[in-house]
């Protein structure tokens, strides 16, 4: 049994959950995610490890309420538990011997992004961080990134904070500004790596993408994470989930993470129905 | 003289049971069971027991069952298998010790797995005081002994060691115990309250089980050796899935067996949506391959609902690799079987999920490096087989992540560990290995049996490198 130790609710619907689990805290790497599953009837499902302290033996993860499995972990409070916690699981990135460095996260892509920031920016590197949200209130991780970028730019949909617009938008000035910037991480929506892929590549500059796939096991046992990377069929949870950006089949992977769609709304609507049952 | 034929097992009947995940062979009750030990001769120079991976002594447990001894019955068999109730179901009888039995030289052998599974069975309530006799005995710790994986291997392994004296730990991967028993084999062939209850039995001798453990991530075996444990034993199975590798098997619809039996028999998604986990079966599936893993897949689509599910095999029927009696349960619900057919591409729709799947007809030639006869392409035979669902069930490779993990330990060309086949014995001191690992995708009885020699192997290596120090 894993223990929340503590939580946080970082914007509508995204929260911060602090778990207790030292074995795991004490192998976590940037890169590094977890499957988790609240209890016996839950699903296993993938999440990014977003901080991790190995002197507490606590990891943090952030997570956005989009279907029943999400939101059920939404609504744990501290002192539940998680019935089952596993990893350190995927590759660690290697963070050193890059000088300057954009990191590109939209909505709750700035959570996972954020160790892999953090790391690079301690091993050196210049880091220029460019966040990005629907808006100013699902803005997260502000202050997080304030104290490890030499840059943070902010842009919003609706321009209720910073720019408004793309992430893509502020990173093409970047690059325009800078010729020296030797690598680009972008985690978020699918289409969001899609686009700033598209666009670092004609600047030639290396692109790292972390893929948020379909998973069960996240072990290498399955294949329901397989995307296309180049020519080759890769698993994200062992090969990955980090990619080089420019080989990544965005398309293919943005069809299979809608697979399931009709399912999580049964889930939903039948897990509404047996709430309205207890209460009555 | 004895009967010529063995007494029938009674079965669910088929168009009942495409309904439901209850298991299908029922077991024999108990005039059936003394009946068929009946016909067992008794041998002098049993051949049987040469055809058991593990040895059981056959004919005593036979005659215990004979002389209304089913307690005792189990016990014998306990002396050797610590997973009867699994094996008197899912082991090939026929190709091993039903192969052996002189009986089968005329008519038919003894049943001996169905007498094993009725020994399992109805002993099953009243064995536990056996049980925990046996684990008094066990004082104090000869020594520690990590396993890692728990499905047939590892479980036999830690078995053994833990009757030896061993204070075991097994290292588990997923949230439940079994491997493939757990996660592989549907409920419908073994159901997993027994699975559960077998592993329950061997955790009573005193085998700690931690689940939800990647050995490779969270500990390396080199760490394992380092700080707790004398010997590790790696028993991580064959559970990588091999891809066909061509056009579309990425699409929406297409899943490794792996996957799909694993949402359905680990994650319960048969009961979707009281357990979350969901899973996609379309009206017309096709399962690519035809050993059990492929019977399993296309018997368990059509019980999630299929119109139609197919098996799609380049050989013939005389090659499929399955058992005879699962292929028997399949036709009998309906299951259809395109033979000599070659899946080329499959095809999706606008929204990328398969709507067909593109075949070319096949014809044998010469034997193969297999032994098998080499299907051939025949020219200008390719055609559209209608289906929305695919699955494929091709085979699996051994998991990479402990081996990466741990470069010093030699594996060959197919990614197995190379280890000495009758101790299990590795390129790396201290660490021994068997099953699937070893010996790529075999049967739950192989890897019993290699187990069980490791458990000896690793008992003489602790023996002997260090108490023989001291």
């Amino acid at each position: 049994m894993y223990q929340i130790l503590e939580k946080k609710v970082l914007a509508p619907k995204i929260t911060s959950l602090k778990v207790d689990a030292p074995e795991i805290a004490a192998k976590a790497e940037p890169g590094h995610f977890l499957i988790v599953r609240v209890d016996e009837e839950s699903e296993r499902i993938p999440l990014t490890i977003a901080d991790f302290d190995r002197e507490q033996g606590t990891l943090t993860i952030i997570i956005q309420e989009v279907g029943f499995s999400s939101k059920q972990i939404c609504n744990l409070t501290e002192g539940d538990v998680f019935r089952d916690v596993v990893g350190p699981l995927g590759n660690y990135i290697s963070t050193e011997r890059y000088s300057k460095v954009v990191c590109v996260g939209g909505g709750l892509g700035v959570a996972p992004l954020y160790p892999k920031a953090k790391s690079l920016q301690e091993n050196g590197a210049e880091v220029i961080s460019i966040l990005g949200a629907k808006t100013s209130e699902m803005l997260i991780m502000e202050d997080e990134f304030k104290a490890i970028s030499d840059q943070l730019m902010i842009s919003t949909d609706d321009g209720s904070q910073g720019r408004q617009g793309f992430v893509t938008d502020i990173l093409k000035d970047k690059l325009e500004e800078n010729n020296d910037i030797d690598l680009v991480i972008a985690i978020g929506p699918m289409i969001m790596m899609k686009f700033v892929s598209k666009l670092t590549k004609n600047y030639g500059v290396q692109t790292l993408v972390s893929l948020n796939s379909l998973m069960v096991d996240g072990t290498g046992m399955c294949g329901g994470c397989r995307v296309t990377v180049g020519e080759e069929t890769k698993f994200a949870c062992v090969d990955g989930p980090v990619f080089d950006g420019h080989l990544v089949d965005f398309d293919e992977q943005m069809r299979r993470q809608t697979f399931y769609g009709d399912y999580e709304q049964e889930a939903l609507s039948h897990a509404g129905g047996e709430y309205q049952c207890h209460q009555q | 003289m004895p009967s010529a034929v063995k007494n029938e097992m009674p079965l669910q009947d088929p168009e009942e049971r495409i309904n439901n995940f209850k298991e299908v062979a029922l077991g024999y009750g108990k005039e059936d069971a003394v009946q068929e030990a009946e016909r067992c001769l008794q041998c002098k120079n049993p051949a049987c027991i040469k055809g058991c991976p593990v040895e059981v002594n056959i004919p005593e447990f036979i005659k215990l069952i004979k002389d209304g001894k089913f307690k005792a019955s189990l016990s014998k068999i306990k002396e050797k298998n610590n997973l009867p109730a699994v094996c008197g179901r899912v082991c090939p009888q026929e190709e091993q010790c039903e192969a052996e039995c002189v009986l089968g030289i005329k008519g038919e052998s003894v049943a001996i797995g169905r007498l094993e599974r009725f020994a399992s069975e109805f002993a099953a309530k009243e064995s536990e005081s056996v049980e925990e006799n046996e684990s008094e005995n066990q004082k104090q710790s000869l020594g520690n002994v990590a396993i890692v994986g728990s499905g047939p291997s590892g479980l036999t392994a830690a078995a053994d060691l833990a009757k030896l004296g061993y204070q075991v730990t097994i290292f588990e991967a997923f949230h439940k115990a079994g491997g493939v028993l757990t996660y592989g084999i549907p409920e419908f062939r073994l159901p997993k309250a027994i699975v559960k209850s077998e592993v329950e039995n061997i955790r009573k001798f005193g085998v700690d089980l931690k689940l939800n453990q990647v050995i490779g991530k969270i500990k390396s075996v080199d760490e394992l050796l380092n700080n707790d444990f004398d010997a590790v034993f790696v028993g991580t199975g064959a559970g990588l899935p091999r891809f066909l590798k061509i056009k579309g098997e990425n699409l929406n619809g297409v899943y490794s067996a792996n996957e799909f039996l694993t949402r359905v028999n680990l994650m319960k998604a048969y009961k979707f949506p009281k357990y979350k986990t969901p899973v996609y079966t379309g009206k017309k599936v096709a399962v690519v391959g035809a050993g059990n893993v492929a019977m399993d897949a296309a018997r368990t689509a059509l019980r999630l609902g299929a119109e139609e599910s197919m098996i799609v095999y380049r050989r013939s029927r005389q090659q499929m690799p399955a058992r005879e009696e699962e292929i028997e349960h399949a036709e009998a619900e309906g299951i259809q079987f395109n033979l000599l057919n070659n899946p080329v591409r499959i095809l999706g729709d606008e929204e990328g999920t398969v709507k067909g799947m593109e075949c070319v007809k096949m014809k044998l030639g010469e034997p193969d490096e297999s032994g098998r006869k080499r299907p051939l392409p025949i020219e200008d035979s390719e055609y559209v087989l209608d289906v929305d669902t695919v699955i494929i069930a091709i085979g699996q490779g051994p998991n990479p992540i402990l081996l990466n993990d741990t470069p010093d330990l030699e594996t060959n060309d197919w990614g197995t560990i190379v280890a000495e086949e009758d101790t299990g014995q590795t390129s790396k001191e201290g660490v021994f290995a068997g099953g699937d690992i070893v010996t790529g995708a075999a049967t739950v009885i192989k890897a019993m049996g290699a187990g069980k020699k490791a458990a000896q192997a690793i008992d003489q290596y602790i023996k002997s490198e260090i108490y023989g120090k001291v």
